[in-house]
């Protein structure tokens, strides 16, 4: 029997699971603090709690994510793009695309079979595209990010935004309420502007099925749906675990790999 | 033969009266949420000031984002040609324009006779572009036009690493928290905005002598920092340097004026 845990410590959320025997007991999703040790912290003593454990019973851990150095209690430290290719592979086994769109990144992964990364494609310097604008046009509509995705099953006709950069689309959104342009037709736009945005990314890295799509953006249905217009490919839905928690699923497997010895 | 040139940008509208050859008024203001409103009060504006009334003008052009929604004026030119003919006009030896507006940046080569050889633009992305400024004039609780002033006031460098004015935001407020000075903060601004008009002016690049347009060309900080970033010094305008744009405007429709009349 073996215990192992990953702790994926990003700008905006931080998340912990823990696995025995590779399948997840217990998990924590929690709001990123200004330290990333208090978060990391956090993070691990709630999915600790959630599956009955304490700090003692981990025999190996990993930390990934863009706060992983300031960790102190892993045994390990991996970049996020292998724990996100490890997690995405034990989410759904046939993926060899996977895209993760955090709170201030976006990437897309080439993987083989096994998960291991063969290429992969990023943008940390733009927030276009990534989880910051959704959070920045979110806050101009005055909505919560999870009601976001529904705008674009009830936007008659979702509006075009003209440029991609996020402060000039929150000009732009502003403009149009005070207009009187309803938020569910803005709220599709800015579901499809990002969509648009993805998409460039990885079609610069090339598709190959099967494609999942992870982070906490996987959970808006109007950027997944919009996405596979552009794409021309299905996604995959992610169900065997919340997608937020890939990176973290695969801190924890490749926890349980070094543990083995087999890691590198 | 009295003409007028109207530049109506995003954030300033700006307007400039003419008589043979010789600037009679000019005016500017703060843009309305529409063009047309913007234009007609700059006018007006610049009329008073002239102590004349638009039966007076003979010729008008207008120019900017908003040109084409100006009713009054006899036709519109680029922004890019009017900038260019107003450096040019002012100091004949000018031979590049850098021009930093509220939402752009330009870089506009000309020949000998103030014509356009070449430019090069970004209005995609709000880095780089007077709205840099305002946002994080903004999150640290400045004034705009004091922002020269504290940057030369620096005495530490503080490096800005993010070039998206989003992720920049975000950054300046941890260095802020960090317990860096405003006025260190703001220099390193200035540097980044600098360098970015630099490496538009190198894409085309860069022949003296240069002159810095535009509502950021009144902030010192940065006026120094591109100094350093391009390696020549700037040539001085004897305008107000925001006003370029209309003055070009103003020179257009005198020559249009001239063709006209030598036509009928």
């Amino acid at each position: 029997m073996s215990i192992v845990a990953g702790c994926d410590v990003g700008s905006l959320t931080s998340k912990a699971v823990i696995m025995k025997n590779r399948k997840v007991v217990g998990s924590s999703i929690i709001k990123s603090k200004v330290k990333p040790q208090e978060s990391a912290d956090k993070a691990m003593c709630d999915a600790l709690s959630s599956a009955g454990l304490g700090f003692d019973d981990v025999q190996y851990c990993v930390g990934t994510g863009y706060g992983r150095n300031k960790i102190s209690f892993v045994d390990k430290r991996i970049s996020e793009i292998s724990c996100h290719g490890k997690g995405a592979n034990w989410l759904i086994p046939t993926v060899r695309t996977a895209i993760d769109i955090g709170g201030q990144d976006c990437k897309a992964i080439k993987l083989d079979g096994t998960g291991k990364v063969e290429n992969f494609v990023a943008n940390d310097k733009c927030a276009s595209g990534t989880g910051r604008f959704l959070e920045v046009m979110a806050g101009v509509l005055g909505i919560d990010l999870t009601e976001l995705g529904a705008c674009s099953s009830k936007g008659r006709s979702p509006i075009t935004f003209a440029a991609s950069c996020t402060v000039w689309a929150q000009a732009d959104a502003v403009k149009l309420l005070n207009n009187g342009t309803p938020f569910e037709e803005i709220g599709a736009g800015i579901n499809a502007a990002m969509a648009s945005r993805v998409a460039i990314l990885v079609n610069s890295l090339g598709i190959a099925p099967a494609i999942c799509m992870t982070g906490g953006v996987a959970k808006n249905k109007g950027v997944t749906d919009a996405l596979e217009k552009i794409i021309g490919h299905r996604i995959q839905r992610v169900r065997k675990a919340d997608p937020q928690l890939a990176g973290a699923i695969g801190a924890a497997l490749l926890a349980l790999e070094n543990m083995n010895g087999r890691g590198s | 033969m009295i003409v007028a040139g109207c530049d109506i940008g995003s954030l300033t509208a700006k307007a400039v009266l003419m008589k043979n050859e010789e600037i009679l008024s000019t005016a500017m203001i703060r843009s309305m949420p529409k063009p047309q409103d913007s234009a007609r009060l700059v006018m007006n504006s610049a009329l008073e000031a002239a102590g004349l009334s638009m039966d007076d003008i003979l010729f008008s052009v207008g120019t900017g984002y908003g040109r084409s929604q100006i009713s009054f004026v006899d036709s519109v030119e680029s922004e890019i040609a009017c900038h260019g003919r107003g450096a040019w006009w002012n100091v004949p030896s000018i031979r590049t324009v850098i021009d930093i507006g509220g939402q752009d940046a330009k870089v506009i080569r000309i020949d000998e006779q103030g014509n356009v050889t070449r430019y090069s633009y970004n209005d995609k992305c709000a880095a780089g572009t007077g709205r840099f400024l305002e946002v994080i004039a903004e999150a640290l609780e400045v004034e705009l036009e004091e922002m020269g002033d504290l940057s030369l006031r620096s005495t530490e460098k503080v490096n800005i690493s993010n070039q998206c004015v989003v992720f920049a935001e975000t950054e300046v407020v941890s260095l802020i928290n960090e317990g860096k000075e405003v006025a260190d903060i703001i220099n390193g601004l200035s540097r980044a905005m600098a360098n970015r008009a630099a490496s538009l002016a190198k894409g085309i690049g860069v022949v003296q002598d240069v002159a810095f347009t535009g509502g950021v060309a009144k902030n010192g900080g940065v006026a120094l920092a591109l100094e350093v970033a391009l390696g020549y010094p700037l040539k001085a305008l004897n305008i107000d340097p925001q006003i370029n744009g209309a003055l070009g405007a103003a020179l257009i429709a005198q020559e249009n004026l001239k063709q006209q009349q030598a036509s009928t």
